[in-house]
């Protein structure tokens, strides 16, 4: 058996819907608070690449390890399912369209898997659901119902209601895709005090500036493979691939 | 002989005793039908095939034959197999079964039509499917059926005076008791009607409730 001493491994990561391949034998090893972005433009995989890392665009082949446990190992239906949904605890994600639960509070988005999954009382959830709140700067939005909110507060609440399961690992699905452009800081401000604290992320982004900024690694994919990997600084300014370049000219020509 | 509702009060205990079991028998059938149609709803939608069968077949029978041939299978049919239910519990499951299997429908459609990222959202936090059901698709769908479900209760409402043929002392048959002595059929026949109308009013009222309650959360 294979040593697995990084933090997120991804082995061999393949993926295809029929005849088409969407993932083509990707590998990816991320550190203990090191924070990932992962470019490209729609359809480059990137999406579906982070989705497997819980699974839930499952890989046709390949594996993914946290923290020295595979997260996609084969078993028995019913013992898989209380193994991904154990890792699943660990792994938070960040979905482009939020997917708040508009018939609760904002106080219940958050404190419903805790109250549920880990073994503490309802007062314990409430308060965790108001420290991760002030965390993310929404605890005066506690009883608010999602639609009562921006995007941005939205975006925001979703954030906290990842981290009161207390995770590993941060997944963003494109967080900040869906916003209008003067509600976009607010949510990037939050992910960089969560950088600032050493949270492991991986982020799936369109926003260049952002990436470069908080990114210790940045990846470029096209067509299901990864074309350039590095530092920001190498990656964004300095692409030694002609697809990476193609690929900031066309959005450099589209954001101005 | 004109109209004479001067009589009317004499027999209004019997009348109110009527309006109590109509208001009653309702109530328990209405809770029965909702839950009920979940559970159905839900069979029908996540359940493997050979489960859901059974219950394909208790949904033709409720959907596809007369609410009166129901009850009379239920309190005359079962007797004959040792199950001798009183003529009130008898009704409440007939008229519960019967419009559960309507409200199942219109959930399964409102279930369905719940965002996929919310499933989704639920299973990333680490929830099972049976929790992430329970706790953020299947509360959503009920929200969303509300109106729908208030007019099939109205409709309950007003087939709960089929019960009176198995012997229930509802609204409609103390009616009829009253009339069999007096001979007043359209004085106690319109106190009826009147009746089910005030019924109809408070169960508009309560749904209106519900209703503004959960706008704010959609």
């Amino acid at each position: 058996m294979t040593e697995h001493t990084h933090f997120v491994e991804i082995r061999h990561a393949q993926k295809s819907y029929g005849a088409l391949e969407v993932l083509k034998d990707i590998s990816l090893n991320v550190e203990r608070g090191q924070i990932v972005g992962i470019i490209g433009s729609s359809g480059s995989g990137k999406s579906t690449l982070l989705r497997a890392i819980n699974d839930l665009d499952p890989l046709t082949g390949g594996e993914v390890w946290l923290d020295g446990i595979q997260v996609n190992k084969s078993l028995p239906h019913r013992q898989y399912e209380k193994h991904i949904n154990a890792m699943r605890q660990q792994i938070g994600m960040v979905f482009q369209h939020f997917n708040l639960f508009p018939h609760m509070t904002v106080r219940e988005n958050v404190a419903m898997a805790p109250k549920l999954l880990k073994e503490i009382s309802k007062e314990e959830a409430n308060q965790l659901a108001a420290e991760q709140l002030d965390h993310v700067g929404m605890l005066e939005r506690i009883d608010y119902y999602p639609s009562q909110l921006s995007g941005g507060q939205k975006q925001r609440v979703a954030i906290a209601r990842a981290l009161a399961m207390k995770p590993k690992l941060m997944l963003f699905d494109e967080a900040t895709s869906a916003l209008d452009p003067e509600l976009v800081e607010e949510v990037n401000q939050v992910m960089k005090k969560l950088a600032e604290e050493h949270m492991t992320m991986i982020i799936v982004t369109h926003e260049m500036d952002f990436a470069a900024s908080v990114c210790d690694r940045v990846l470029f994919m096209d067509k299901g493979v990864v074309v350039e990997e590095g530092p920001p600084e190498v990656v964004l300014e300095n692409p030694s691939q002609k697809r990476t370049r193609e690929f900031l000219r066309k959005h450099i020509e589209g954001a101005s | 002989m004109g109209l004479d509702f001067s009589i009317v009060p004499d027999y209004l205990d019997i009348i109110l005793l009527g309006v109590a079991w109509t208001i009653g028998i309702t109530v328990a059938s209405a809770l029965l039908s909702f839950v009920g149609g979940i559970f159905f709803a839900v069979i029908a939608l996540y359940s493997p095939w050979i489960i859901r069968q059974p219950f394909r077949l208790i949904e033709w029978v409720f959907m596809g034959t007369p609410l009166l041939l129901q009850l009379f299978l239920i309190y005359f049919g079962l007797v004959q197999i040792g199950i001798d239910l009183p003529a009130f519990v008898a009704g409440i499951i007939g008229l519960g079964l019967h419009f559960a299997v309507y409200n199942s429908e219109l959930i399964q459609t409102a279930i369905l039509a719940v965002d996929k990222g919310q499933m989704e959202a639920a299973r990333t936090l680490g929830l099972s499917r049976g929790e992430a059901l329970r706790k953020v698709v299947v509360p959503q769908a009920v929200n969303a059926v509300i109106p729908p479900i208030g007019n099939n209760m109205i409709a309950l409402l007003k087939d709960s005076a089929l019960v009176s043929v198995i012997g229930v002392s509802e609204l409609t048959l103390s009616a009829q008791r009253v009339i069999g002595k007096t001979y007043r059929p359209f004085e106690f026949y319109l106190v009826a009607a009147a009746f089910y109308y005030v019924i109809n009013l408070c169960m508009e009222w309560v749904q209106r409730k519900i209703e503004r309650r959960i706008a704010v959360s959609r």
